[in-house]
């Protein structure tokens, strides 16, 4: 979360930057600065991703130094969910949690012409950003353990495609299937690459011992 | 780590040791380089552990020795443990005073200053606001540090008495007065009518529980509900009763005086922890959060005299320098109600110092507990100082930022990895540790940044839906 934290705020010191040497009444290019940068945002949220990849090897090998048997309490995959966890929560967080508060106070949504979905499909997005954190956390660390780089290239351009989806907003179809199809196909490949099955799916939901 | 070795000498002087079992935090990269380091540490850290600086400690050197392997391990165990059981307070102290902020608007109406701020920050210029407010925080710090060192030197006189004296006036105050004012404003807030018998049984029960959970004894549960609410009361004061450009300035200077007053030679913190420790003497409980309640059982060289305080000891982790805080109702005159707060620093002994207003420094010393001792027993402690600067700078993200949740909640994040990071340094250095300078600078750094840089960000993606 922490981390997630750092890169947002970097990625808005870039956007502010980039604001206040520009014209502010100029709505196209605020449009297109804004875009930018959330593509930057995208990038260096992966890039930190990878940065606490980078600690969370280290601090296992320090674990499995220190551990009586040689094997580290928590591995790598269990870091990898907890990671994406984090990361998922932090962005969901900071970006419901204002809407939230308003919501609570009076109001009507999208008197002026908005869409009036503006808090349902929200929180949808913000719902299946945080799945798909979660999942693209397990994706990456897999990655960068297995030295997959396709895996992590796949990871950067599904982030980037879901971000770029929600500029369609308030076409909400352009956005929300997108991203829930990605999410499905990121949950079955993460699922995949934990060590599950399609055979172990089914007899998990057949109740078999 | 060549720290690491420095720190050895120190430690056959007789400077606390910690029981790191519970410190270490082994998640970091440290450790594998920190492993040969620790086992050689262990050893020498073990001798001073059974007791009172300078003292040899051959005898303990060898049972000890068998039991580090598993030290080393239980500690990667038990460290994540402890991190979450200083989490959880701190987490609910914050709760509980953004709650209260956000709902109850008596603690963001300005009613006028403290007196140990008597400059006013609603001037014409900006040249003058901010000489007003570096003036402002200068006079607390040094009221502060006057304080500081008069408790250091009562405690060096042996003036036992007026110290006791202090803190019960202190947590009396807290306990009723304060918590009636709350009390009153909740009542007002949500619009309850409520007639002063009730209002008299129902504070006089609080505070009379409080008063016995808090200096003698009584469930942990208790007495670590009472730590966090009387931690929150003092938090809301502050905030409350400091202006704006004040406030963060003294958050600020106090964590440097934090850092210095812990880690110099000569500061008085560390003075105080070192007649503590030669005394060998535990420390008050009133001053300080503790996750478990272990009896004293230390050195077993030792007299069991040192036990006379009960409550808890040997916690390795942080324990805050006894911090007073003096409020001062705005109502009252000038020779008002002063209330220190103090906090103390435990394992074993613990000096009592009361500095005016925050707390010094959290310092964290290791304590010396016996190896025999179960780790799960072994708790955790921070200084009350520490909770209630961490609550004040949370409430005044959550009160004056234009950014609202957002803003709290990253600067919630960035005061526990801060503390996450104290408590890492804790279990390398093995030594009194400040507890306030990293947590308040990743928070007031969070704080001015996602005010300023995030707070326009997010609401331009929220305005047109885009999402990173």
């Amino acid at each position: 979360a922490f981390f997630w934290l750092v890169s947002l705020l970097l990625s808005s010191l870039i956007w502010f930057i980039a604001v206040k040497a520009s014209n502010p009444q100029d709505e196209p290019l605020q449009k297109g600065l804004l875009i930018f940068g959330v593509m930057f945002s995208v990038l260096l949220q992966e890039a930190f991703r990878f940065l606490y990849y980078k600690l969370l090897r280290k601090a296992i090998e320090g674990l499995v130094a220190l551990s009586e048997d040689g094997c580290s309490p928590i591995s790598i995959q269990q870091m990898a969910y907890v990671a994406g966890v984090g990361f998922g929560l932090m962005s969901g967080a900071f970006s419901m949690i204002n809407l939230l508060a308003d919501a609570l106070g009076p109001g009507i949504v999208g008197i002026h012409g908005d869409s009036q979905l503006y808090f349902l499909t929200s929180a949808f997005m913000t719902m299946v950003l945080i799945f798909l954190h979660t999942f693209w956390g397990i994706l990456f660390f897999h990655g960068c353990e297995h030295r997959r780089w396709w895996e992590i290239v796949a990871v950067v351009v599904m982030h980037l495609a879901v971000s770029g989806s929600t500029f369609c907003n308030p076409l909400y179809v352009g956005s929300l299937v997108p991203s829930y199809l990605l999410m499905a196909a990121a949950a079955a490949w993460a699922y995949l690459l934990s060590g599950g099955s399609a055979q172990n799916l089914w007899r998990f939901l057949l109740c078999k011992s | 780590m060549t720290e690491l070795s420095a720190h050895l000498p120190q430690f056959q002087h007789g400077q606390l040791t910690e029981n790191f079992p519970d410190n270490h935090l082994s998640n970091t990269n440290d450790n594998s380089e920190r492993r040969r380091h620790d086992n050689s540490e262990r050893r020498r850290n073990d001798n001073p552990e059974s007791e009172t600086n300078g003292q040899p400690q051959n005898n303990i050197q060898q049972v000890v020795e068998q039991d580090e392997e598993e030290d080393e391990e239980l500690t990667l165990k038990y460290g994540a443990k402890h991190v979450i059981m200083l989490f959880v307070p701190v987490t609910l102290c914050m709760v509980v005073v953004v709650a209260t902020i956000k709902s109850v608007s008596f603690y963001t109406r300005k009613d006028g200053q403290l007196i140990y701020t008597p400059f006013t920050e609603e001037t014409e210029t900006v040249g003058q606001r901010a000489l007003n407010s570096i003036l402002n925080a200068a006079i607390m710090i040094s009221v502060i540090i006057v304080m500081t060192i008069l408790l250091v030197v009562l405690y060096k006189y042996r003036c036992y008495k007026v110290i006791h004296g202090w803190l019960i006036i202190s947590s009396l105050l807290l306990l009723f007065f304060f918590s009636f004012i709350y009390l009153g404003e909740v009542f007002k807030t949500y619009n309850v009518a409520m007639d002063y018998i009730t209002v008299a049984l129902m504070i006089w029960n609080f505070g009379v529980v409080g008063m016995i959970c808090i200096h003698w004894k009584g469930p942990l549960r208790l007495q670590q509900a009472y730590l966090i609410m009387i931690s929150a009361l003092m938090a809301l004061v502050f905030i409350k009763y400091l202006p704006e450009w004040t406030a963060w300035l003294i958050l600020a200077v106090i964590s440097v005086y934090d850092l210095v007053a812990v880690l110099c030679p000569k500061g008085p913190l560390r003075m105080l922890v070192e007649t503590a420790q030669e005394r060998n003497e535990t420390l008050f409980p009133a001053l300080i959060y503790s996750s478990t309640m272990i009896w004293l059982v230390n050195m077993a060289e030792e007299d069991p005299e040192a036990q006379r305080k009960a409550s808890k000891n040997s916690a390795y982790d942080k324990q805050a320098p006894a911090n007073q805080t003096q409020n001062e109702d705005a109502e009252a005159d000038d020779g008002g109600f002063s209330q220190e707060w103090q906090q103390q620093r435990d394992n074993r002994i613990g000096p009592i110092e009361s500095t005016p207003e925050s707390r010094a420094a959290v310092q964290a010393l290791p304590s010396n507990s016996q190896t025999s001792e179960d780790p799960e027993e072994r708790g955790v402690k921070l200084g009350l100082g520490d909770f209630i600067f961490y609550s004040v700078l949370v409430g005044k993200a959550s009160a004056t930022a234009s950014g609202d949740w957002n803003t709290t909640l990253a600067c919630f994040v960035a005061i526990l990895i801060g503390l996450c990071l104290t408590l890492l340094l804790l279990a390398i250095f093995k030594k009194a540790l400040p507890a306030l300078p990293i947590s308040i600078t990743f928070g007031l750094v969070f704080y001015f940044a996602t005010d300023n840089l995030v707070q326009p960000f997010m609401d331009q993606l929220a305005f047109h839906q885009f999402y990173i």
